[in-house]
């Protein structure tokens, strides 16, 4: 370990840290933006969701290195492969826990609401989103998380990330800047992990506390139903 | 000229199917370096796994490292043991292992964890003894998970080595590394275009495998979820 290279490549260490985390957090944004409407109409339209299912599952399992490739004559060799490829991944892990959280409003909150004189967008937004947040921001965990370790792969097709620093380290055989890289991605991914339970906290202040303990048992965790359907992490 | 163009003009390339590092070889290759760190994980990672589901302890445990496992980033830690050792077979498959525990771990922990207390009551006022509850109740009912956790460490392990061709690995990986070093698209789109039907083959595996292998009362069990 060579600390002296830290404070000496500061400003390169910085700016590719802001490419991943660009690569990693916007990603799984339009994954959610798409996920919502979709597991909106597959929690209302049952017959909907399994097709989908199987589809989601399909793109689950191609490699992250194999999509991205396969996105580049289409798109070039820019960013937008590595974005479409992780906003994909991303939708196969955060569309499962929309359907989950839906599908979990209990339906005599669903009948309250309608008897209040609640229409079905209003009940929507204002009584199920809101009650299947918890759920969703589970599954956005998991896309933000795995999106930014992955995007380092994207290095290998060009696309700058703080996978340069493991090729120029192997290159250079340099293991400081390979520990500085793993080091950035980790914590990278544990900073935006945290900032979203934070959200989850401060957008369901009835979860806290007391009522936590009740919950189910979170069987999102790890590729685990009813959420993810094969949600590992993705090199 | 598409991906598809690409990649179809080169797999047709009668070339490609004959001699040392053709397409036949590193298929089979990349089998080899997919299944056996499969295969070891799996015999560390099922036992593990029914044992924490079964006696409910070190649950915690796993499913922190299960969250945080998919923080690493598997280039630099390939990478850095390449800088550090060179490449060996340990390079490769020891990370491999590791990596393909934890979903293999948290779904076989859940899935024996999962099973109803009512039917593990069952089995224990039948006069089964705690072996044969956990062999022939509980890993039958939860293994549609355990199939889930295989299924995500078996695509984990396919992709996984396609990268691992950097720190010089054979494979199908080879052909997409090599490509992009020579800047010809030609093996990269059919190397990338292998290793999406070989993930898909992983998977029709495992459909075919459930199918087989769970039990027709639990069948419909899983389905809700899938």
């Amino acid at each position: 370990m060579m600390w002296s290279w830290i404070p000496s490549n500061w400003s390169e260490i910085l700016s590719l840290t802001r490419a991943n985390a660009f690569l990693g957090i916007v990603s799984p944004l339009i994954g959610l933006a798409i996920s919502l409407p979709l597991g909106v109409v597959a929690a209302r339209w049952r017959w909907f969701y399994p097709p989908t299912l199987v589809v989601v599952n399909v793109i689950y399992a191609i490699p992250s290195l194999a999509l991205f490739i396969v996105l580049i004559p289409a798109f070039g060799l820019t960013d937008t492969p590595v974005v479409i490829g992780l906003t994909v991944f991303s939708l196969c892990v955060i569309l499962p826990n929309v359907v989950a959280g839906l599908r979990g409003v209990p339906a005599s909150v669903k009948q309250a609401a309608t008897a209040m004189g609640y229409g079905p967008l209003r009940r929507l937004l204002t009584v199920e989103l809101p009650l299947a947040t918890p759920v969703i921001i589970a599954g956005l965990r998991v896309g933000v998380v795995s999106s930014i370790s992955l995007a380092s792969v994207g290095q290998i097709i060009g696309v700058s990330s703080l996978g340069y620093l493991f090729i120029d380290g192997l290159q250079r055989s340099f293991p400081t800047e390979i520990y500085v890289g793993l080091f950035c991605v980790i914590v990278l991914a544990l900073i935006c992990d945290l900032i979203l339970v934070g959200i989850r906290r401060a957008l369901t202040p009835w979860a806290s506390g007391r009522n936590r303990a009740v919950r189910p048992r979170p069987r999102w965790v790890l590729s685990a139903q009813p959420a993810a359907p094969g949600a590992g992490a993705r090199p | 000229m598409s991906f598809f163009s690409y990649a179809w003009d080169w797999v047709t390339t009668d070339a490609n199917w004959h001699g040392p590092g053709s397409i036949p070889q590193q298929l089979v290759a990349h089998l080899g370096y997919s299944g056996l760190p499969l295969l070891l994980a799996a015999l560390i990672a099922v036992p593990a796994g029914v044992l924490i589901g079964h006696t409910g302890r070190g649950a915690v445990f796993v499913v922190n490292v299960a969250n945080a496992w998919r923080a690493i980033p598997t280039l630099g830690l390939l990478i850095l043991l390449a800088v550090y050792f060179g490449f060996t077979l340990f390079t490769w498959l020891i990370p491999l292992v590791v990596l393909a525990i934890p979903p293999i771990l948290v779904n076989v922990y859940e899935g024996v964890a999962g099973v109803d207390p009512g039917v593990k009551d069952a089995a224990k006022g039948m006069g089964m003894t705690p072996w044969q509850q956990v062999v022939k109740v509980e890993v039958p009912i939860a293994l549609p998970l355990i199939l889930v956790g295989l299924r995500t460490g078996a695509i984990f392990v396919v992709a996984t080595a396609t990268i691992a061709a950097y720190i010089g690995l054979g494979g199908l990986g080879r052909f997409i590394i090599d490509g992009l070093a020579n800047t010809q698209y030609g093996p990269v789109a059919g190397g990338a275009l292998l290793v999406v039907i070989l993930a898909l083959l992983v998977l029709g595996l495992f459909s075919l495998l459930s199918r087989l292998l769970v039990p027709a009362g639990l069948r419909g069990a899983g389905r809700d979820n899938q």
